[in-house]
């Protein structure tokens, strides 16, 4: 037990707290480092979350005010949502629950801002810059809220992937919306106390939110979500301004920077650029049509049979297997490390070709593939399967669409053109695993699929893949 | 005795920390992107201790208590939501202890020798296409 007088003592010093504070973002900042390299990644996860048990411990102890039973129901819904959504989540859908989670944190930050502005009467005898700080925390947590939600709902096929635009106009109507927004907080900074102006502000930010994402193709989502979880860190950094809250300000602001940061390295992955991204349009109007012309005149699709396939595998001396989306959703990586186990005993040469952005996660692939025991030797990066296709006799593409688009490479006026790309199409002949032939998440055509070397083989990854070593055993 | 501001010597944290976030994250494999990206989102869920601190205030105002309360509960998912996820993503790069004697029943020594080259490296090299 701690000693009433003492115990009160340290429980309620302010310098207790800001020790805690202290102890909990270093935390976070020793739980960053590690999170940036693969062996520490774990435990850095792990520091940073002891971090935040301490800086909610803290600020607990410290309060001194009322409405503890209001507190507790908030957390107890938090964590009786947060647990079975995190568990339960399928790998392929992370980048969607991430955008929820994120999203959410931006929607605390602009209602804590909208009962800030409530309970002062309008931030009435507060000095000027907390009510800029916390009308910033409205206005960017309600474009980070609807805006992760927008994500969310593309990533989860709940709305349409592709770019959804009001064409030239939509950047004089989001240039409006942000106008418009930004003058109700001038508004409110200078004494208007109505909360008619603030419910504007709010609005005005969340279809501000909802307008600069909807145009934002599928393919771009998860650096959009990175964007996102930037803003959200900056709004969180704000309401520790306005709140005079050290830890708010360390935690927000770190992760506002290592969000630009990390969202400038994922673009760059993808060979985008942010300013791209944000003006939205990928994949979308008239240059679908252009690519889809493109396509048009390329000539038919010759489709196959697993039997032939088989043949075709059998036959080879070096199949590069390039794997995909299409794989991870048919968790299909045990079939195809079957069907490589066949070919290996055949004499075959079997290599992985990962290009670092297939699935729709950084890595997803690798993690994949790994589950499923393949070796790791056998798993090429990008840099090196390239120049190793063209003495390749069959890619078998399963699942994966717009990395091995020509029109990248080919097609200046694609909208993925330099894009880095797996070049499956100098490979002898090209075998492609696929449903249907809809297009993939840019939803551009690809050109691969009408080279006269190349076969499609229509089915679920994990049944088609199955079916040729069925065949295979047979030969 | 001029003593800085609130206002400035949290514009002076703010700053601080801001440079610090830039140099934390400098250089980091393509694998653990996702990752990275649900673990800084987790860290933002300490806007909850926001939600905390108002609440106290809220007074007699229902309508104060439930956007609070709301905070609250978005907020608690943020942290417990973010840090957990990010924990099952990471479980996957952890290396997989494998047992020899499956290596050894592939038959195929070149399987083997695969096989334990995989449990040395069993995260996830830098996908290096920076």
């Amino acid at each position: 037990m701690i000693h009433p007088v003492l115990g009160s003592f340290f429980v309620q010093n302010p310098n207790f707290l800001a020790v805690l504070y202290i102890i909990a973002f270093s935390l976070f900042i020793q739980g960053l480092r590690g999170l940036a390299a693969p062996t520490t990644a774990v435990r850095g996860n792990r520091i940073a979350a002891v971090g935040m048990l301490i800086a909610v411990v803290a600020t607990l102890l410290n309060r001194h005010e009322g409405n503890w039973g209001l507190i507790a129901l908030g957390i107890a819904l938090g964590t009786a949502v947060g647990i079975p959504a995190a568990r339960q989540v399928k790998m392929t859908a992370m980048p969607q629950m991430v955008a929820l989670f994120n999203g959410v944190g931006g929607g605390a930050a602009f209602l804590i801002a909208w009962s800030e502005f409530r309970l002062t009467h309008g931030y009435s005898h507060t000095p000027t810059y907390i009510a800029i700080f916390s009308l910033f925390a409205a206005i960017v947590g309600s474009i980070s809220f609807w805006g992760s939600n927008i994500a969310f709902g593309k990533l989860q096929e709940i709305l349409p992937g592709r770019p959804i635009t009001l064409g030239a106009g939509q950047q004089a109507v989001n240039l409006v919306l942000l106008t418009l927004a930004i003058a109700a907080g001038v508004d409110i900074a200078a004494g208007d106390s109505s909360q008619g102006i603030f419910i504007g502000l709010l609005v005005c930010a969340a279809l501000l939110g909802n307008a600069v994402v909807l145009p934002i193709g599928g393919a771009d989502m998860p650096v959009v979500i990175s964007l996102l979880n930037a803003f959200t860190g900056l709004a969180t950094a704000a309401t520790g301004v306005a709140l005079n809250n050290t830890a708010l300000i360390v935690a927000g602001m770190i992760v506002g920077a290592s969000g630009s940061i990390l969202t400038n390295l994922m673009a760059q992955a993808m060979n985008r650029s942010i300013p791209a991204i944000v003006a939205g349009g990928f994949g979308g109007g008239g240059v679908v049509e252009g690519a889809t012309g493109a396509g048009e005149h390329a000539g038919v699709v010759r489709s196959t049979s697993a039997a032939d396939a088989a043949i075709q595998l059998a036959y080879a001396n070096r199949v590069v297997v390039v794997p995909g989306y299409g794989m991870a959703v048919a968790q299909a990586q045990h079939a195809v490390r079957e069907l490589a186990k066949e070919l290996e005993s055949r004499g075959v040469e079997v290599v992985y070709a990962i290009h670092p952005v297939a699935g729709r996660m950084p890595g997803h692939m690798n993690v994949l593939l790994a589950e499923a025991d393949v070796p790791y030797d056998q798993l090429k990066e990008m840099d090196e399967a390239n120049p190793e296709f063209p003495r390749t006799d069959v890619s078998l593409v399963i699942g994966a669409n717009d990395v091995t688009n020509p029109a990248a490479k080919n097609t200046p006026s694609s909208p993925i053109y330099g894009m880095p790309i797996l070049e499956v199409a100098d490979s002898r002949s090209v075998i492609v695993i696929k449903r249907s032939m809809n297009p993939g998440f840019a939803g551009i055509e690809n050109e691969l699929y009408y080279e006269p070397k190349t076969s499609m083989l229509f089915g679920d990854a994990k049944s088609a893949v199955g079916e040729i070593t069925a065949e295979l055993a047979q030969i | 005795m001029i003593v800085a501001s609130i206002l400035t010597t949290n514009l002076a944290i703010l700053v601080l920390a801001g440079f610090i976030g830039f140099v934390v994250i400098s250089k980091v494999p393509n694998t653990l992107h996702t990752p990275l990206m649900s673990g800084t989102n987790a860290i933002h869920g300490i806007v909850l201790l926001g939600g905390l601190l108002v609440i106290g205030f809220a007074g007699n105002g229902t309508f104060n208590k439930i956007i609070l309360v709301i905070a609250i509960t978005f907020g608690t998912i943020n942290i417990v939501g973010g840090f957990l996820v990010t924990d099952r993503m990471l479980e996957m790069f952890k290396a997989k202890p494998k047992p020899p004697p499956a290596a050894a029943q592939d038959g195929s020594a070149a399987a083997g020798g695969a096989a334990g080259a995989a449990q040395d490296g069993g995260a996830p090299k830098d996908a290096g296409a920076h």
